[in-house]
C-alpha cells in the first residue's frame, strides 16, 4: 500500500482552562492518501477546528505524531517547519477576518511568495499573482481592492489564492464555505473540487454541514468531544452509520425534500457534555439510547466493523474485550 | 527593491486619503506655519534684545506696534519669546512622545504578542512606573539628573512609557487572535515580519490618536517641571513656564496668558486635526 | 377557507442615506393565513429581513422608508397606524425572535424574571397568574420550570433559544416572526428546536413567519413558502408547489442545484452564475436576468408579472 501522504498518530491536543484540562483533541489517529478529501464532521466544540490547526502545527500538539510523507513534522525545528509551510496550507472559516484588511488584495497574494522567497524579481511576483487570480477566478481590475471592498465569495477566492501561492501539496479547509450563501457555497465548492483535480491537491474538509461534507470528501470521520467516533468512505457512511451518535447526526439534518416530511426522525436528547477532565468511557455514552454501565467506565477505541469502516462503539466488533 | 516601491505607493495612497480631508488639511498647514516660525525665529524675532532682555520701563505693556503681543512682566516682548519658545516647546513635545511612543509600543507589542512570563514581567514594570504619578515621576527623574533640556526630555519620556505600552498591547491582543495573523503564521511568516507587516498596521489609529494628544499633555507637564524650576531654565523662553508667569498677572494683564495660551491651543489643535485624519486614511475601509 | 392574518401588498423599502438609497424591498406581495407556517426563503440581501422589520415598524429611523404598499394585519394597515397603537401590537399580537440567542437575553436577570417582564407589559395579571403562566410557557418549550431561577449564563444555546422562544410567546401572540431561528445551533440541537416548533404549532394557534435561508428547514416545518431575490417574492405557493412541481422560477431551480445532496452523487454541483445584483442599482427588466440561464430579449426589458395558477405563483417571463 502507498504511504499516506498524512497521517495522525493518537494526536492529542489538551488546553488548560482555569476549571482543569479541556480536551480538545483526544487521541486522533487518522490517515490521508495523496490526492484524496477526507472530510471531518462534528459539532462546535468537538475538536474538529483545533486538530486541523494541530497538524499544520499552527497549535503545538500535547501528545501524538503527525506525519507528512512517513516524517514527524511534530519533531521538526523553526527551519525544518519554516520550509513545511509551502507544504501545508489553510483556508479558513471566516474570510473577512482571516484577511488583513490594510492589505490589497495583490498584496495578501504576494505575502507568501515574499516571505517564502520563492520569487524575487518582482515583474515575477506580479505575473504570479496575475495568474493565482485567474485559477480562481478573479477579475484583474480587482487587483488593488482591499478585502472590504469585496463579497463573501470574491474574499474567499483570495484565501484560496493565498493558499495556493505556495503550491501546497496538502490544504486544511476550516469550514471555507459555512459563511457563505448557497449560490456562492456551490461556486466556491465547484473551484476547490476542479483545483484539486487540476493540482493532484490533498484536502482535510472540516465542516459542520453534512451535505457539503459528503459533496467533496471521499472519506469521512465524525468527531465527538475530542475524539474521532466513526471513520469510513464518504458513501458508505451515509448509507449505513453505524455509530449511534452518527446516526443522530444524520437524521438531525432537515432535507430540502417533502418526502420524510412528518416521520418521527431520531432524535438525541441533551447537549454536549463537558469537554474538561472528562470522565473516562465512551464520551457519547450520556445521550446514547444503547448506553449501558459499560460504556460509561470503559474507554473504547476505533474498532474494524467493515472493510474500510471503523466505529468506535460496543455494539460493533469486539467492543471491551479488546484488552 | 519590490519592497521600496510597493511601500512608496502605500504611502501615497495614504497622503491622497489625507487630501481629502479638509481639517486635517487645516490642521497640517498650522503645524507647517509653527514649524517655519520656529526654524526662522532668529530672523522673526532677535532673541537677545526681544526675548531676553529685561526692561521695566515697558512691563506689562498691551498691544502695540512694537509690541505685537504686548510685554511681560520684566517688559519682554511676547510674540519675540512665543517665537522662540516654540522651539523649545515643540521640540520637547514632539521628542517627549515619539520616544516613550517607540519604546513603550514596542514593550507593548512585545508583551502582547508573546504573553505568558514575559509579558506578566514587562507590565508589572510598566505597573510600578504608572502607580507613581507621572510628573511626581519626572520631578524625581529630573531632580536626581539635574536640570536641563536633555534631562527633562528623558524625565518626560519614562513618565510617558506606561502608557503607550498599555494601549498598544491591548490593541496587539485584540489583533493577534484574527485569523489574517493566523493566516500569515501558516504561510511562514516571522515573529518580526508578523509584528511589522500584519499587526502593526491595525493599531496605528488608537495609537496615533493616543500620541497626538500626548503630545499636549506634555507640553502642560514640561511647564508645570518648568514651573517648580526643574525644568528649562529662566530666562530662556518655553510657554509652559510663560503660562505659569503670566498667571499671577491675570487680572492687570491677561494678555500674557491669552497669546501663550493662543499658542499651545493652535498646537494641539493642528496635532488632533492630524491624528484623526491620519487615523482614517491609514484604514482603507474607511476610503469613500 | 382560513382567515387571512397578515396581507403584505405591493410594497416597497428604500434605504437612503446621503450617498445612496438602497432598494431593499420592490413589490412584496405576501398573504399568511390564521395559524399557518410561511418560509421566507432568499440569500443575503434579498430582503427577508426587511420584510420582517417593516411588518413591526422596527425599520432604523429615518433611513429605513416605506415608500409605497400597505401591511394589513388582520384587517387593519399597520403602515397608517400611530406609533402608540402599533406599540400595542407589538409583542403582543406579533412577536420577533431574532437569530443570535447570545445577545438577545439581559445577562443580569434571571430566565423567569425576563418572562415575567414581557407578560406585566401586556397583560393585567396578579403576580401568582404570571408566576404559573412563566411556569407554563417553560414547559411549553420543554425546559423544566425549576430552572426559570437561573440566569442566561447557565444555559447553552438552544436552551437559550428555547427560552426567547417562550417570550415571544407567552402573550399568545397571533403571528410569531421569526428571524433564522436555528442557524446559529448545531444540528442536533437544530433538530431539537424544530421538532419542538412544529409541536407548538399543532399546540397553539400561532402563524408564523420563518425567515431562514435554509431549504431543508422550510421543508420539515412549513405549510408554504416565499422565495425572495432582490427585494421581490419571484416565487411563492405551498410546500408542495415549491419542493415537488414541475415548473419553476430558474432562480429556484439554481437555489436547489447548489444546495449538495445528500442521496444521490453528484459530480459536480450547479451554482448560480455571477452574483446578487447590487441594491443601489438594480438591473431593468427581471432582475434576475443577468444571472438566469434562459435569459430571453423580453426579460433584459420587461418586468415579469406574476403568473397565478391556483396556488402557485411564479415571477417569470418563461410561463403565461
Amino acid at each position: 500500500m502507498a504511504q499516506p501522504l498524512i497521517e495522525t498518530k493518537a494526536l492529542k491536543k489538551y488546553f488548560k482552562s482555569p476549571s482543569g484540562s479541556l480536551h480538545a483533541v483526544d487521541g486522533v489517529s487518522l490517515k490521508i492518501d495523496k490526492g484524496q478529501t477526507l472530510g471531518i464532521v462534528g459539532e462546535s466544540g468537538c475538536g474538529k477546528s483545533t486538530l486541523g490547526r494541530v497538524i499544520i502545527r499552527l497549535l503545538e500538539a500535547t501528545a501524538g505524531e503527525v506525519l507528512f510523507e512517513g516524517k514527524n513534522i511534530l519533531k521538526y525545528n523553526r527551519n525544518q517547519m519554516r520550509n513545511m509551510r509551502k507544504e501545508m496550507q489553510i483556508i479558513f472559516q471566516d474570510p473577512y477576518a482571516s484577511l488583513n484588511p490594510r492589505m490589497t488584495l495583490s498584496e495578501i497574494i504576494a505575502e507568501p511568495i515574499k516571505v517564502n522567497k520563492l520569487l524575487k524579481n518582482r515583474a515575477e511576483i506580479e505575473k504570479r499573482v496575475t495568474k493565482l487570480m485567474d485559477t480562481v477566478g478573479l477579475a484583474q481590475r480587482l487587483i488593488n481592492s482591499y478585502p472590504h471592498e469585496l463579497d463573501g465569495g470574491r474574499k474567499q477566492r483570495i484565501g484560496i489564492a493565498r493558499a495556493l501561492a505556495v503550491e501546497p501539496k496538502f490544504i486544511v479547509c476550516d469550514e471555507p464555505v459555512s459563511a457563505l450563501d448557497v449560490s456562492i457555497q456551490a461556486q466556491i465548492l465547484n473551484l476547490m473540487m476542479d483545483l484539486q483535480e487540476e493540482m493532484g491537491l490533498t484536502y482535510m474538509f472540516i465542516t459542520h454541514d453534512l451535505s457539503v461534507v459528503k459533496h467533496i470528501s471521499d472519506e469521512i470521520a465524525v468527531m465527538y468531544l475530542g475524539q474521532c467516533v466513526e471513520k469510513a468512505p464518504s458513501d458508505q457512511l451515509f448509507q449505513n452509520p453505524l455509530h449511534p451518535y452518527t446516526k443522530a447526526l444524520l437524521s438531525s439534518i432537515p432535507l430540502p425534500s417533502l418526502k420524510n416530511k412528518g416521520n418521527k426522525r431520531d432524535i438525541i436528547k441533551g447537549e454536549v457534555t463537558s469537554p474538561i477532565n472528562p470522565p473516562p468511557g465512551c464520551r457519547f455514552a450520556p445521550r446514547c439510547p444503547h448506553a449501558t454501565e459499560e460504556c460509561m467506565v470503559r474507554d473504547i477505541e476505533l474498532i474494524k466493523a467493515g472493510d474500510e469502516h471503523f466505529a468506535a462503539c460496543r455494539l460493533y466488533g469486539r467492543g471491551f474485550d479488546a484488552e | 527593491m519590490a519592497e521600496k516601491t510597493k511601500k512608496k505607493s502605500f504611502y501615497i495612497a495614504v497622503w491622497k486619503r489625507l487630501k481629502k480631508n479638509k481639517l486635517a488639511m487645516i490642521g497640517l498647514s498650522i503645524l507647517i506655519i509653527m514649524l517655519t516660525i520656529a526654524v526662522f525665529a532668529d530672523i522673526i524675532a532677535d532673541y537677545d534684545t526681544l526675548a531676553i532682555k529685561q526692561n521695566i520701563n515697558i512691563r506689562l505693556e498691551g498691544v502695540s506696534k512694537e509690541h505685537w503681543f504686548g510685554t511681560d512682566s520684566y517688559g519682554r516682548d511676547i510674540f519675540a519669546r512665543i517665537v522662540h519658545g516654540s522651539r523649545i516647546s515643540l521640540i520637547i513635545g514632539i521628542f517627549a512622545v515619539s520616544i516613550p511612543l517607540v519604546i513603550g509600543g514596542l514593550i507593548g507589542a512585545i508583551a502582547g504578542y508573546f504573553g505568558g512570563l514575559l509579558d506578566n514581567i514587562l507590565m508589572r514594570l510598566m505597573d510600578m512606573l504608572l502607580a507613581i504619578p507621572a510628573i511626581l515621576l519626572a520631578i524625581a527623574i529630573v531632580a536626581a539628573l539635574g536640570p536641563g533640556m536633555i534631562n527633562l526630555l528623558i524625565a518626560l519620556s519614562i513618565a510617558g512609557i506606561p502608557g503607550y505600552a498599555r494601549i498598544v498591547k491591548s490593541s496587539v491582543i485584540t489583533i493577534k487572535d484574527l485569523e489574517f495573523v493566523e493566516a500569515a503564521e501558516a504561510i511562514g511568516a516571522g515573529t518580526t515580519r508578523i509584528l511589522i507587516r500584519h499587526i502593526l498596521p491595525n493599531i496605528l489609529g488608537p495609537v496615533i490618536v493616543q500620541a497626538t494628544l500626548g503630545i499636549a499633555s506634555t507640553i502642560i507637564n514640561a511647564a508645570a517641571l518648568s514651573f517648580i524650576g526643574l525644568g528649562i531654565q529662566p530666562p530662556k523662553p518655553e510657554w509652559g513656564s510663560m503660562l505659569s508667569e503670566g498667571r499671577e498677572y491675570i487680572r492687570q494683564a491677561p494678555h500674557l496668558i491669552t497669546f501663550t495660551g493662543i499658542a499651545i491651543v493652535l498646537t494641539v489643535l493642528s496635532l488632533n486635526l492630524i491624528g484623526d485624519g491620519l487615523r482614517d486614511a491609514l484604514d482603507p475601509r474607511l476610503k469613500d | 377557507m382560513s382567515q387571512t392574518l397578515l396581507n403584505i401588498k405591493n410594497l416597497y423599502v428604500n434605504y437612503e442615506t446621503d450617498e445612496e438609497t438602497v432598494r431593499a424591498l420592490n413589490g412584496v406581495n405576501l398573504k399568511l393565513n390564521k395559524g399557518e407556517m410561511l418560509g421566507l426563503v432568499g440569500e443575503t440581501g434579498a430582503g427577508k429581513t426587511t420584510t420582517a422589520l417593516s411588518i413591526l415598524k422596527l425599520l432604523p429611523k429615518d433611513i429605513g422608508i416605506i415608500t409605497n404598499g400597505q401591511i394589513e394585519f388582520d384587517g387593519k394597515d399597520l403602515t397608517k397606524l400611530k406609533e402608540a397603537e402599533l406599540r400595542n401590537i407589538r409583542g403582543e399580537r406579533i412577536s420577533m425572535i431574532f437569530q443570535d440567542p447570545m445577545t438577545s437575553l439581559n445577562p443580569v436577570l434571571t430566565v423567569g424574571e425576563q418572562i415575567a417582564e414581557v407578560i406585566e407589559l401586556h397583560k393585567t395579571l396578579d403576580k401568582k397568574q404570571i408566576e404559573s403562566k412563566v411556569n407554563e410557557m417553560l414547559e411549553l418549550v420543554g425546559i423544566p420550570a425549576k430552572r426559570k431561577k437561573e440566569f442566561p449564563h447557565q444555559f447553552s444555546g438552544g436552551m437559550k433559544q428555547r427560552v426567547i422562544i417562550a417570550m415571544a410567546l407567552s402573550c399568545d401572540p397571533e403571528l410569531l416572526i421569526a428571524d433564522e431561528p436555528t442557524t446559529a445551533l448545531d444540528v442536533t440541537i437544530q433538530a431539537q428546536v424544530l421538532n419542538m416548533m412544529e409541536e407548538l404549532k399543532h399546540k397553539l394557534n400561532t402563524a408564523m413567519l420563518l425567515i431562514t435561508h435554509d431549504l431543508g428547514v422550510v421543508a420539515q416545518i412549513c405549510d408554504k413558502v416565499a422565495i425572495m431575490y432582490a427585494g421581490e417574492i419571484i416565487e411563492s405557493g405551498t410546500a408542495e408547489d415549491i419542493f415537488e412541481a414541475k415548473e419553476h422560477h430558474p432562480y429556484t431551480v439554481g437555489l436547489f442545484g447548489s444546495i449538495p445532496n445528500l442521496i444521490e452523487k453528484t459530480n459536480r454541483l450547479k451554482p448560480i452564475l455571477g452574483l446578487m445584483p447590487d441594491p443601489t442599482d438594480l438591473p431593468q427588466g427581471c432582475k434576475f436576468h443577468p444571472r438566469c440561464p434562459q435569459c430571453m430579449e423580453i426579460c433584459r426589458k420587461v418586468h415579469p408579472d406574476d403568473r397565478q395558477t391556483e396556488t402557485h405563483t411564479i415571477k417569470c417571463h418563461l410561463y403565461k
